[in-house]
């Protein structure tokens, strides 16, 4: 083989392996992952308000996934409800969040995690409203969801919907005219950072412990709070 | 059309293709399976498990169909008289089809181990790359898990085979004085299945990853994605391979020896071939088995590693281990070996202590069965086991230290030159103190309790495993490459590899000990914020030895390629056997079957023995 | 040179440079390894450290000075001939020699780990049937490892559950370590304890606390997603204020006392799901 022929083989092949190596890089990085949503942001006597709408429910979906038998959080954002989870959100503010809860009762693997935390409503601390009403702890088998973000030592337990309710969602985003629970609270950001949530209730059915799929993946019951 | 005709046969090209079409087949056929209802102890959710293997192993069929390897067999079966011989002649399409020309194999394991090892390096300068920053996450953090994982089990399960794949199937029938391997299709098998391997490792990617690590720990290994199953095939394969690679060596070494090589006159090399094959055959097979439960675990709801249905994660742990801690042997024999062959070539003197170095190599094997428990001294086994493990452990760095003192007193006194495979081998020692002084605390059960998963039980693995086998790696290969094809590499571009891939290894390793010491935790994407320091002082010195490897690259291509400026038949002046013969060596070896009358160390003690006197037996094929 | 001086002259110069090394090791280098003084069992490992440290330096010493020594004194000249070097094979002097020194130097390491270990476990986790026992009262306290938050019991004070470590200075601590679901592994850095979480076992390690002091906790074994942000700060404070700490959240968690399982050393809770 000539000189010239040998260099071009070698030239191609470098070319080859760049593209394979950043085609992978590029895989990873957007693997496993979510787009952060930055939430709108209210000024309220010179103190920033943010409103967090979310939905839990049983299935996807296929439209908004390619597991559509998964759990997963949804977020309201002006383009509507969006499978998003890496939530950004301002330093010093306060945020009201609202949780619409399509999906039946799971129940908590411990039950620790249905006392309310780090979060308050009515004017109390760790308490939430559940449907209006203010409660400080569910019982742990009706427990649905969880939202915990251990670095903020939040935990808030979502009640799930009965099992013979009537008019149950199929498949997300979910409608409101379908039977949902409904779990008001507030709670303040301080420091900047990279706080993850994650849910506690062993919802992924069909992985062992109920522990696999969704709910070990960002973008379905993990998540990020991007506080800056 | 000419073209066409030579790409149409048994060759790479076919495999790819049928083992494509397996891959299908086996995915859809199994898909049939778990929808089916009767069959509802398989689930259905998602990756319905059962079709994830059963596609990998039709691809892996079809693979090695597309390679030839069912011919022979067919055709004994029809009554075809045996033939040892495939593809041996032939130009370049021989190193992509099944050749069983064990020269040929060795050159292409070269190839093939050196590619996954680049893929493995690539994911290393991605964890790197990662861990710039303490708490900023650059990729997805159960990406990261896979990355760290992909790295580990590339590097575990292909460089297992990095000194005895190439150099060991190339040099092992010359060094000694055989013309083939026992078992030449059986060779080409273990190269095949090790390239399948890889690449099902290499789409883990594409089924969400795996999150367990090298290690696979059960139950996490029970819950994960699809992506765990190429984890569970490669590893199975690499096992395989394994298996049959320390079966070859070992009945090679055993049974074909020519006349006048008695076991006192067999290069230590050999000898170091022969102690990691027998690990090999032994320990290769229980992890084999242990992922075998691992896959039922997974696809048909078996509890064999799950507490709740009355399995246990302590079985797989112990199982996993009890082939792990032979496998890091596997791992630095061979090394040990390369060093002990090397010196005395470069150093112009004897061997020393031959009979304690195969005690050393032979004490090592031994005891390499009786130590495993030492990675789970904080697990919650038994208390009294630990001191038991401890002094195993210890007792350990007895017959290693008489690797030590052979090579030490080897160069005592002798000529030493500076050449490149004797750089690499004088690091050798520098990387395996360190190494193993390390093990020392780790072996130490209080030390243990804090540097156990810690970033400092990471730095030795590093020094031991890439300091002591990946050193000796690029050692066996500038000093036997001139050899294998003929043409010399260039010396001063290996002397700017030595010293960058030293400087730049120490500088990288060194510090994660007192990472480690700190606190940071191994596989964790984030870390105190005061050790930022160190971790970005590594991530530079680790890129910048990706970047040395380029250099090593370059030097192969260039040298091989485009320069190729011819190599002396024997350009180190050394006495073993390989170099009394032409570069490259003839497919057949020999003309005449060799006969021995010393070891090759025999620097000082007169002229070169002939191996080949007048009148020697024709011998067998 | 006469046959045996370079050996001797090595001998000297590593001597030498060892009886230098040796103790500045110890004095100066050892008091800075860690994990530090937080603990009695993080003071046996910083005991071992050291000890290790300084026989490790005359071995790491031997060595490099060895290597060295040889490529300066016996290199091969330049540009010459290739030339053998002296066909020496063995010496049983100085195999017999090496072959003793290292047998004691690791048999003696073994015996020293094995005495601290057996004392009260060096704090890490011993399994159910834990065999180095420390005497006197023990504050048992449960660890209770899930994906992804340790999570605390006092089965002392009514079995309560608790999100934060909180331990009494001055107190021998009986941990109990266990999980609900994958290998996780408990470890406090600065109380020197490590112990990993199995599904059904009661992992015991012993620790006993010094003065006041805040240390962090991480997940040491891969659990999956949330693996490296399984983190938390514990605290060590003083007795009083930690009953006083007991009782404040006993009342915090009051809600949901009724719910939590009787105290058990191990928890294997439904659902074991798997089928679709």
């Amino acid at each position: 083989m000539r000189t010239g022929a040998k260099l071009l083989v070698v030239a191609l092949a470098i070319a080859v392996a760049g593209v394979l190596i950043g085609l992978y890089g590029w895989k990873l990085t957007y693997a496993n992952g979510s787009p952060a949503y930055t939430l709108p942001v209210t000024m309220v006597k010179g103190h920033p308000v943010v409103d967090l709408k979310i939905q839990t429910v049983a299935a996807i979906g296929p439209t908004l996934s390619t597991n559509p038998d998964w759990v997963s959080y949804l977020v309201k954002t002006t383009r509507g409800w969006k499978r998003e989870t890496v939530w950004n959100l301002p330093a010093n503010a306060t945020i009201h969040v609202t949780d619409y809860n399509f999906d039946g009762n799971s129940g908590l693997r411990n039950p620790l995690f249905g006392r309310m935390l780090g979060v308050y409503a009515g004017g109390q601390r760790n308490t939430v409203l559940l449907d209006g009403k203010p409660v400080s702890d569910i019982d742990p088998s009706t427990a649905s969801h969880v939202f915990a973000v251990t670095g903020l030592g939040i935990v808030v337990a979502f009640q799930g919907i009965p099992d013979n309710a009537t008019n149950q969602c199929g498949n997300a985003p979910c409608p409101m005219s379908t039977t949902h629970t409904t779990t008001q609270f507030t709670f303040h950001t301080t420091t900047p950072g990279h706080y993850r949530w994650q849910c506690f209730v062993p919802c992924a059915a069909g992985w062992i412990d109920g522990w696999g799929g969704p709910m070990q993946t960002i973008g379905y019951m993990d998540g990020f709070l991007n506080v800056a | 059309m000419a073209i066409a005709r030579r790409l149409v046969g048994f060759n790479l090209l076919t495999a790819i293709v049928l083992g494509v079409a397996g891959w299908y087949a086996g995915w859809f056929g199994a898909h049939g399976l778990g929808t089916s209802g009767s069959l509802d102890w398989i689930p259905k959710v998602d990756y319905n498990e059962l079709s994830v293997f059963m596609a990998y192993i039709g691809g892996v069929v079809g693979f090695l169909v597309g390679l030839g390897f069912l011919n022979y067999p067919f055709a004994r079966l029809r009554g075809y008289p045996p033939s040892l011989r495939e593809k041996e002649t032939g130009g370049w399409t021989r190193y992509f089809s099944l050749c069983t020309d064990h020269k040929v194999v060795g050159i292409q394991y070269l190839w093939g181990i050196g590619l996954f090892f680049f893929i493995g390096g690539l994911n290393a300068m991605l964890i790197r790359v990662e861990l710039l920053r303490p708490t900023h996450q650059v990729f997805p953090a159960g990406t990261y898990l896979t990355i760290v994982g992909v790295h580990g089990t590339m590097m575990m399960g292909m460089m297992s085979s990095a000194l005895l794949g190439p150099f060991a199937n190339y040099f092992v029938p010359i060094l000694i004085g055989a013309r083939r391997m026992a078992f030449p299709r059986i060779e080409a098998l273990t190269f095949w299945l090790l390239m399948a391997a890889g690449t099902i490792l290499t789409t883990t990617v594409f089924f969400g990853g795996f999150p367990t690590g090298w290690t696979g720990y059960p139950p996490l290994q029970t819950q994960a994605n699809a992506g765990m199953d190429c984890y569970i095939l490669f590893f199975a394969l690499v096992g395989i391979s394994m298996t049959l690679l320390g079966l070859n060596m070992l009945v090679t070494i055993l049974t074909m020896r020519a006349p006048g090589l008695t076991w006192s006159r067999l290069p230590i090399f050999v000898w170091g071939v022969l102690t990691t094959a027998a690990l090999m055959v032994l320990a290769a097979p229980v992890l084999v088995a242990t992922l075998g439960m691992g896959a039922f675990d997974r696809a048909i709801q078996t509890t064999f590693f799950v507490p709740g249905g009355g399995g246990s994660n302590y079985l797989y742990e112990n199982l996993f281990w009890i082939f792990g801690h032979p496998e890091v042997y596997i791992l630095a024999l061979p090394g040990f070996g390369i060093v002990l062959e090397l010196l005395p070539v470069f150093s112009r003197k004897p061997l020393w202590g031959y009979r304690l170095a195969v005690a050393g190599l032979l004490g090592v094997t031994l005891l390499s069965w009786m130590v495993w428990q030492h990675h789970l001294f904080v697990s919650g086994i038994n208390g009294d086991l630990r001191p038991f493990y401890m002094l195993s452990t210890e007792l350990i760095s007895i017959p290693t230290g008489f690797t030590f003192i052979c090579g030490l007193m080897t160069i005592w006194r002798g000529n030493i030159r500076f050449t490149v495979p004797m750089l690499f081998c004088l690091a050798w020692f520098f990387n395996f103190l360190i190494g193993g002084l390390s093990g020392v605390f780790l072996s130490d059960v209080p030390s243990d309790v804090t540097t156990h998963g810690s970033f400092f039980s990471m730095a030795h693995f590093h020094y031991t495993i890439m300091g002591g086998l990946i050193f000796t790696f690029f050692a066996a290969i500038y000093y036997w490459v001139p050899k294998m094809t003929g043409f010399e590499l260039n010396e001063r571009l290996g002397k700017i590899h030595f010293w960058a891939m030293f400087i730049l290894f120490n500088s990288t390793f060194a510090p994660l000990f007192a990472a480690g010491f700190l606190g940071q935790a191994r596989r964790t994407v984030t870390y105190p914020l005061n050790l930022q320091g160190i971790n970005v002082w590594v991530s530079v010195s680790a890129f910048l030895l990706g970047i040395s490897m380029l250099v090593f690259l370059y030097n192969l291509v260039w040298s091989l390629a485009f320069k190729k400026v011819p190599a002396a038949a024997n350009p180190w002046g050394s006495r073993s056997i390989e170099f009394q013969l032409p570069s490259p060596i003839p497919v057949h070896n020999f003309d005449r079957i060799p006969t021995f009358t010393s070891d090759p160390y025999g620097y000082g003690e007169g002229p070169v023995p002939s191996y080949l006197p007048a009148g020697a037996p024709a011998g067998r094929d | 040179m006469a046959k045996h001086g370079h050996g001797r002259r090595f001998l000297i110069l590593w001597v030498g440079a060892s009886v230098i090394a040796t103790p500045l090791v110890a004095i100066f280098v050892g008091p800075l390894l860690p994990p530090g003084n937080a603990s009695v069992q993080a003071q046996e490992q910083v005991f071992d450290n050291t000890w290790m440290t300084s026989i490790c330096t005359p071995i790491f010493l031997f060595v490099v000075m060895f290597v060295v020594y040889a490529l300066i004194n016996f290199r091969a000249p330049r540009g010459e001939a290739l030339v053998d070097g002296p066909p020496l094979r063995h010496d049983s002097d100085i195999q017999t020699v090496w072959m003793a020194v290292t047998a004691t130097i690791v048999i003696f390491l073994a015996g020293f780990g094995s005495y601290e270990l057996l004392q009260n476990g060096a704090g890490g986790g011993q399994g159910p049937s834990p065999v180095a026992i420390p005497a006197g009262h023990k504050l048992d306290v449960q660890v209770i490892g899930q994906q992804w938050e340790f999570t605390y019991r006092y089965p002392g004070f009514g079995g309560f559950e608790t999100h934060e470590l909180v331990l009494p200075a001055d107190t021998y601590i009986a941990l109990h370590v266990t999980s609900l679901d994958v290998v996780h592994s408990f470890w406090a850095y600065e109380l020197g304890v490590k112990a990993d979480a199995n599904p059904g076992v009661d992992n015991v390690a012993y620790v006993r606390t010094n003065g006041t002091t805040l240390f962090h906790v991480h997940c040491a074994e891969l659990c999956g997603l949330w693996h490296g942000y399984m983190f938390s700060e514990g605290r060590v404070v003083s007795q009083a204020k930690f009953r006083a700490w007991a009782q404040q959240q006993q009342k915090l968690y009051q809600p949901i006392a009724k719910y939590l399982p009787a105290f058990s050393k191990t928890y294997l809770p439904d659902p074991q799901v798997r089928g679709g």
